[in-house]
């Protein structure tokens, strides 16, 4: 039982920390100050992603041959705890993380030299079309139906909870192309293209008073033959093995982290009747708590890892990896808010910072409402519970 | 980065966990703790044949130089299956300020009787009013000639009991609490003057206060005055083997209540096919892969000397007390009147877990050091916000 790294491992950190430190600069953090929240948000991802791949570092945990890096899963460690260090977002996962695995690893040659060179290099934006109004938590019930015509289908239904589908110009979607069996069968992966006439986009406000989501609309959408992956009726087979090889950084602990230790700055310098808000023992108590359970994530994470760089199917643990990660992220949210006090109920419109009085009350405000959609997507918190219930402890 | 055990510690790992099941069951364990003392010195024996009493102790004792990670591994295997034998007290805290801080001669005399399973020992620390506050300390030692002579009185001492001789911690200068100006003393349990009474912890394991008036200490243990800086890094592994201890204990507390979800049927099905139970559940599950996490943290941090490792044994600490008391607490309300019982050993479980989280420190305690660590940093900036 060893978690030191090794003198290769070190120089590596020292080289993935340098990187980093250069490709951040002001110009680029300044596209991505406020997060989602910022209008300059996609810019400064694409800027950002491009800077990462001129780099050979857009997609490590791809295979080699796509462009994929042969690290061990130390070194994704590494390069995931800089990342995070550094302040450095992980990319949009709608296209790297999430559809590309199903390409290249379902999908024909034609359609991995088609797709894969356009999302390393951020030509192509993703979204993913999997909820739908009358299928939540319950995925596999759903309704967008296509129906083969020649060498088309004919896509007839909506969308719902789409992120960043307004900026998008392609969309990954589960369809029904079968209504006779178990819902889960007859379902079929299919790539639309945005702008195919019938494709319409409308933008669902939010708690958090920015846009992100929106509803997507299919009438009479004609996708060619050669845009689904696989075999038609296995889509959900395809969308539920990735859910098998979680993406590593589920649980952004390293994101957490950067975030925990802003927070106990703006805590520091918060001062509630003459004393730090960190010398009041009710809020350290609260800060501790999340502290100590992002510690344990971490290090879950890493026994995750380890585990699965043996070759091994990930321990039970992994499965809790989405829920505690998202736990201490609303945690961290609402302590920011909490430190924000009055002015994290103002509403700052159009006026500055300066003007409003408050510096980081905005931010904290917009993530901790946008920070609620955590625990809804991606499974629920009750869904992650109800699968951890069944398929680890066999209840 | 791995989390495997080597070969040594896997095996050290099956013969404890096969003397338990050929020894610990539940019955079996309540025979053992009704004994003198609250275990077998029959079991103490095989201990020491097996050479487990001997792992964290230098080879030129005769021991097997284990590290943090060797403790941990006795200690879960020891708290899955309730083991009552005075490991803690007697080898690691006892022998362990030995190995720390006493003469050469003594450690040549001692270490291995320790290790022939022949010297029992504990570690008198605490009094009435110290709580947790380890360096409040009002027995004092005094200096008569060659000798120091001790006066005061040590409360719940582990072990207490069955020690042939105690390393007790008291004051020769400064005020109650001070870090300095503590030393620890060498005793014999029968030396004129010490007075023992001793009584159970709630699991069965025995505890005892003790008098000391005008004793003779038979030696100094460390340099005088410096034992706050001896005795901390033998308490930090005492910590993590408590640590170990209390998630072997969750292990199997939490292996038990969902055998019991899976087989108790009410309302014409089992107990587990409820949501509500379901989550809960799972919520103790993720409270024990938690305390695993972080177990191994503080040991791997620990073993490497790393900047990591007080915070991680503090959040450790901290964790042991909480998931704890979550599992504990869960267990018995999941199994329902029967978790009530001394029929089933849920409830001896529990009483592991409370103790755990109260030995050196409950989780309360160990939040507020944690935080007083990983938030030291310039108040400069409240300064200026109030200037």
């Amino acid at each position: 039982m060893d978690t030191r790294f090794t003198e290769e491992e070190l120089a590596f950190q020292a080289e993935v920390r340098e990187f980093f430190a250069n490709i951040m600069d002001e110009d680029l953090l300044a596209l991505l100050d406020g997060a989602e929240a910022s209008p300059t948000f996609k810019e400064g991802m694409v800027e950002y992603q491009r800077r990462l791949n001129a780099r050979g570092w857009m997609a490590p945990g791809w295979p080699v041959e796509y462009g994929g890096q042969d690290w061990s899963v130390t070194q994704h460690f590494i390069f995931n705890s800089e990342r995070g260090k550094a302040g450095a977002p992980a990319p949009i996962p709608f296209g790297v993380t999430m559809v590309a695995p199903v390409i290249y690893t379902y999908g024909t040659d034609e359609q991995k030299a088609r797709f894969l060179p356009r999302i390393l290099n951020s030509d192509d934006t993703w979204c993913q079309g999997y909820s739908e109004p009358g299928a939540g938590s319950d995925l596999a019930s759903l309704q967008c139906k296509a129906e083969r015509e020649g060498d088309e289908y004919i896509v007839n239904g909506s969308k719902i909870w789409t992120s960043i589908a307004h900026a998008a110009d392609w969309i990954f979607c589960l369809v029904r192309t079968d209504n006779s069996g178990r819902k889960q069968e007859g379902i079929s992966f299919l790539l639309i293209d945005m702008s195919t006439p019938g494709v319409t986009v409308r933008p669902i406000e939010t708690i958090d008073g920015f846009h992100h989501l929106n509803e997507v609309f299919f009438e009479d959408v004609r996708v060619p033959v050669e845009n689904r992956i696989g075999e038609e009726g296995k889509g959900w087979t395809y969308a539920k093995s990735l859910l098998v090889h979680e993406r590593l950084s589920i649980a952004e602990v390293a994101e957490s982290k950067r975030n925990l230790e802003q927070l106990r700055e703006l805590a520091r310098a918060e001062v509630n009747g003459g004393q730090s808000l960190l010398d009041d023992p009710v809020f350290a108590q609260r800060l501790a708590e999340v502290e100590i359970d992002l510690m344990a994530l971490e290090f879950t994470e890493m026994r995750v890892m380890a585990s699965a760089a043996e070759g091994g199917m990930p321990g039970p643990e992994s499965s809790l990896l989405k829920l505690q990660g998202t736990t201490i992220q609303q945690s961290i949210q609402e302590l920011r808010m909490d430190v924000a006090g009055y002015y994290s109920q103002a509403q700052r419109g159009e006026l500055s910072a300066d003007q409003l009085g408050h510096e980081f009350a905005d931010f904290a405000q917009k993530m901790y409402f946008r920070g609620r959609a955590a625990s809804i997507y991606g499974g629920s918190d009750e869904v992650q519970k109800n699968v951890t219930a069944k398929h680890v402890l066999g209840l | 980065m791995n989390f495997n055990l080597s070969e040594e510690q896997s095996m050290i790992r099956d013969s404890i966990s096969r003397f338990v099941q050929d020894n610990y069951d539940f019955d079996q364990r309540n025979a053992t703790t009704a004994l003198q003392h609250g275990f077998s010195a029959d079991h103490w024996r095989q201990f020491a044949e097996l050479g487990w009493l001997s792992i964290p102790f230098a080879e030129e004792f005769g021991g097997f130089d284990g590290g943090p990670v060797d403790t941990m591994v006795i200690m879960q295997e020891f708290g899955r299956g309730l083991v009552a034998e005075p490991f803690l007290p007697t080898v690691l805290l006892f022998g362990g300020l030995l190995q720390a801080g006493a003469s050469e001669e003594l450690r040549s005399d001692l270490i291995p009787q320790i290790i022939a399973g022949e010297l029992h020992g504990a570690f008198a620390f605490l009094e009435r009013q110290s709580r947790y506050v380890i360096t409040d300390v009002k027995t004092r030692a005094q200096r008569e000639g060659d000798r120091w002579v001790l006066n005061g009185e040590k409360t719940v001492v582990l072990n207490g009991g069955a020690a042939q001789k105690l390393i007790v911690l008291a004051r020769i200068s400064g005020e109650q609490a001070d870090e300095h100006g503590l030393s620890l003393f060498l005793v014999d349990t029968f030396a004129d003057g010490v007075t023992t009474t001793t009584y159970r912890m709630t699991d069965g394991r025995e505890a005892a206060n003790v008098r000391f008036d005008n004793v003779t200490a038979e030696a100094t243990i460390g340099a005088s005055g410096e034992a706050f800086e001896l005795m901390n890094p033998i308490i930090d592994r005492a910590v993590l083997a408590v640590a170990a201890d209390a998630l072997g204990a969750m292990e199997s507390l939490n292996a038990q209540t969902l055998e019991y979800l899976k087989t108790r049927s009410q309302f014409g099905t089992h107990i587990g096919s409820f949501q509500a139970l379901q989550h809960r559940m799972v919520d103790i599950f993720a409270a024990c892969e938690n305390t695993k996490s972080l177990l191994y943290r503080a040991a791997c941090a620990m073993d490497a000397s790393d900047s990591d490792a007080q915070r991680s044994l503090l959040a450790l600490k901290f964790m042991v007390g909480r998931a704890g008391r979550q599992i504990g607490g869960e267990a018995i309300q999941m199994h329902g009147g029967m978790g009530m019982t001394e029929e089933l050993s849920v409830g001896a479980y529990v009483k592991r877990l409370m103790i755990a989280n109260t030995l050196f420190g409950d989780a309360d305690y160990q939040q507020q050091r944690f935080s007083a660590v990983v938030n030291a940093g310039s108040r400069s900036a409240v300064a200026r916000a109030v200037a």
